[in-house]
């Protein structure tokens, strides 16, 4: 009471009437709505886009927030996001270049390696982080609504800022290692980031949904990344893969080729790597592309659809 | 007094000019499926039939309809697992109802666990912006009122350290003090108002009766029935998930106590079974009724009581004391005597015996009570105690509110 002492208690009455009547004005004009998600096969997609955009500081709060949480209290901080992928790339300059000699056939390998882990490490923390998501913030499911979309959307966020710091990194390592990829092909980086953000998102709603009602998700996802990252040619080239699938065998390089990262990962190749030559990347890559990105959209509205028809009962199944 | 009686004002002028709705509940029913398996295993291993026998089926609404004008607040009552914290999170869109619609209009701010959103490694400042942003606010806004939610929360230049070092009373304050300034024309508060110290339990029933003056709508869910006929002008009792009752505070929380009532005796038959063979020593009945008054009538203000009790013993005993306790329906004691204390000496006790005591002139506060009868060893050791062996209601007191009543008057004498 101390603080909100009124001076007398009409003068407090009378405001607090004027108050209500303007409140009870605005709410006469607003319109009703159904509590929770937009349903409706189109309105739905849509209202949720909306909405989410309306989301928009909170959803810049959330990235915040996984970001700061990650290396709270550690000394290093956010030089920990560097140590990882170079960890990683030594391990395969050396191990696989060197000593197993899968450099022989790829000048410059360590840019080579790099640009794949980059654009992969992209994809995979997109899928895992997502994938996590729901499950991770059930507390706030539980007791608030807000978009729940924006979950697996702030851990695309995150990702992203890794993989910004991950590029810085990479362009250093073009220069160390040779000279900076001053071409025309550079351009090839944004088809392949979008592709890959295309089908990180599509899968992230469909696969953090699917963690809510089976748990085993999470772990199926990480050792089909495991997978994936060998299903593309990170570590070795794709001309290796094209000259032994040939004949009869040549759908299986279809497959091969043809999948979003794969995609990604040659356009990567394509924009920071000076190694290559035609031969190394299949023909028609932008069309491809192109292609595999409309499909993707078209992913993303299908699994946004599961993502929705599922969600209703999220905060009864976490 | 002089701002309940200036909120009943404000509420009767508001009745005259039309209220628009700010919630509509229609035929709202709400199935959970309860599944025993959990993982992808047991789901592939039990699919098919015996996968259905593995999960059960439960309503916890069923076909629920209401309509919620502004400026009304709202008790939900009802026993555990009546369904009303479903209710409440299906008007706040977290669950979605199987059946029926919920449409609802203006700012929704839900306090149903309070610091749900907190992180325990950012610091308090940041937590304020991430839980307002989350309880829609933008953050202009936040930066606003951030000054009120620091004062209002009381914890000074904790604000700046990780809410992890937080002791669990800041915490909580600091969640309800963000919760409150988000500016909501619908609040839905969902047992938190028993949160904090006194002083600052004060502090909120003080918020709380500001919003309603302010018009704001508040959806409450409470087990202190005190709490809802105090700030409620409605209420609605829920029994399995059905609605059971739907009137004024005071009719509801009666309603709910006969609820209550009819479940407490089926439980006691239950229990008095089993009891009566290890004790030689019974409680064979405890009855309480007002002269002139039919049974199962409220009793009144100055009403003479009469309370009949009989005991049975297996063995002659030569010296024992009759008395009896009376406690309100929160379970504090109201009143009680003995034998002893009123200065008689019982019979030797062979068989049974019946003991007659007579209250006059009754002065207790409206609400339900109870009447526990015993008989016990001269050094006051309980030989046997029937619990709630009996129960009265008494009428409400429209002067006032407490355990007991008082004549009351008052003038003004400055100002």
């Amino acid at each position: 009471m101390t603080t909100t002492t009124p001076p007398t208690v009409n003068s407090v009455t009378q405001a607090a009437a004027t108050q209500a009547a303007a409140r009870f004005e605005r709410l006469k004009d607003e319109p009703m709505q159904i509590a929770g998600q937009p349903i409706g096969a189109f309105t739905g997609f849509f209202g949720t886009i909306r909405d989410v955009i309306a989301h928009g500081s909170l959803l810049d709060l959330l990235i915040r927030r996984d970001l700061k949480s990650r290396y709270k209290d550690s000394a290093l901080g956010f030089v920990w996001t560097l140590i990882r992928p170079i960890t990683q790339l030594v391990i395969y300059f050396v191990i696989l270049g060197q000593i197993l000699g899968a450099a022989k056939g790829i000048p410059n390998f360590a840019v080579y390696v790099f640009c794949g882990l980059t654009i992969y490490n992209l994809f995979s923390e997109i899928v895992a982080g997502s994938t996590g998501s729901i499950v991770a913030n059930a507390g706030l499911i539980k007791k608030v609504y807000v978009p729940r979309e924006i979950y697996p959307l702030a851990s695309i966020g995150s990702a992203l800022f890794n993989f910004g710091i991950q590029l810085v990194v990479l362009l250093v390592a073009t220069v160390v290692f040779g000279k900076f990829p001053a071409h025309a092909e550079l351009l090839y980086f944004f088809p392949s980031t979008i592709l890959i953000l295309i089908y990180g998102t599509a899968l992230g709603l469909l696969l953090s949904a699917a963690n809510v009602y089976l748990r085993d998700m999470g772990y199926l996802v990480e050792v089909l990344l495991m997978l994936l990252m060998w299903g593309s040619p990170i570590v070795y080239a794709w001309s290796a893969v094209a000259t032994r699938a040939t004949g009869s065998k040549e759908w299986l390089l279809h497959i091969y080729t043809d999948n979003p990262i794969t995609l990604a990962v040659l356009g990567f190749h394509r924009a920071f790597w000076l190694g290559g030559s035609e031969s190394d990347y299949p023909s028609d890559m932008l069309i491809k592309m192109g292609v595999a990105g409309l499909i993707g959209l078209v992913l993303i509205y299908v699994f946004h659809r599961v993502f929705s028809k599922l969600q209703g009962n999220f905060a009864q199944e976490l | 007094m002089t701002i309940d009686t200036s909120r009943a004002t404000v509420r009767t002028t508001r009745g005259e000019a039309a209220v628009p709705t700010v919630v509509t509940i229609e035929n709202v029913s709400k199935k959970f499926v309860i599944r025993k398996d959990n993982s992808l295993k047991e789901r592939i291993v039990t699919l098919g039939r015996t996968g259905r026998r593995n999960s059960e089926e439960f309503w916890a609404l069923k076909n629920v309809s209401l309509t919620i004008p502004a400026g009304s607040t709202i008790g939900l009552l009802g026993p555990n697992g009546s369904g009303k914290s479903t209710l409440l999170k299906a008007i706040g869109g977290i669950l979605e109802p199987t059946t029926g619609t919920i449409k609802r209009r203006g700012r929704l701010a839900a306090l149903l666990e309070l610091g749900a959103g907190f992180h325990p490694d950012l610091t308090g400042r940041e937590n304020v912006f991430l839980n307002s942003a989350i309880l829609g606010m933008s953050r202009e806004e936040t930066e606003e009122k951030f000054d009120d939610i620091l004062n209002f929360a009381g914890i000074g230049d904790f604000i700046d350290t990780q809410v992890k070092f937080y002791s669990s009373g800041m915490y909580v304050r600091l969640a309800f003090a963000v919760a409150i300034h988000t500016d909501p024309d619908v609040l839905l508060v969902d047992e938190v108002l028993a949160v904090g110290d006194e002083a600052f339990q004060r502090k909120c029933m003080d918020k709380i009766h500001e919003f309603q003056e302010q018009g704001r709508t508040i959806i409450l869910v409470s087990h202190s029935l005190g709490q809802v006929q105090e700030l409620c002008d409605r209420a609605v009792v829920l029994a399995k998930g059905e609605v059971q009752f739907e009137g004024t505070a005071r009719e509801a929380v009666k309603n709910f106590r006969d609820i209550l009532e009819d479940r407490r005796v089926a439980e006691a038959t239950a229990l008095g079974e089993a009891d009566a063979a290890i004790t030689p020593g019974k409680v064979l009945s405890g009855t309480i009724r007002a002269e002139g008054r039919a049974p199962g009538e409220d009793f009144q203000p100055g009403d003479n009581l009469v309370i009949t009790m009989t005991f049975s013993h297996e063995t002659p005993l030569e010296r024992w004391i009759s008395g009896f306790k009376i406690e309100n329906n929160l379970g504090q004691p109201v009143f009680g005597t003995h034998s002893k204390h009123l200065g008689i000496t019982h019979a030797p006790l062979h068989g049974t015996a019946t003991v007659e005591y007579r209250l006059d002139d009754i002065q207790f506060g409206g609400g339900a009570f109870f009447l526990h009868a015993y008989f016990a060893e001269p050094n006051g050791l309980h030989i046997a105690i029937k619990r709630e062996a009996a129960r009265f209601v008494m009428a409400d007191d429209p002067t006032g509110e407490g355990t007991v009543r008082v004549a009351a008057s008052m003038r003004q004498i400055a100002g």
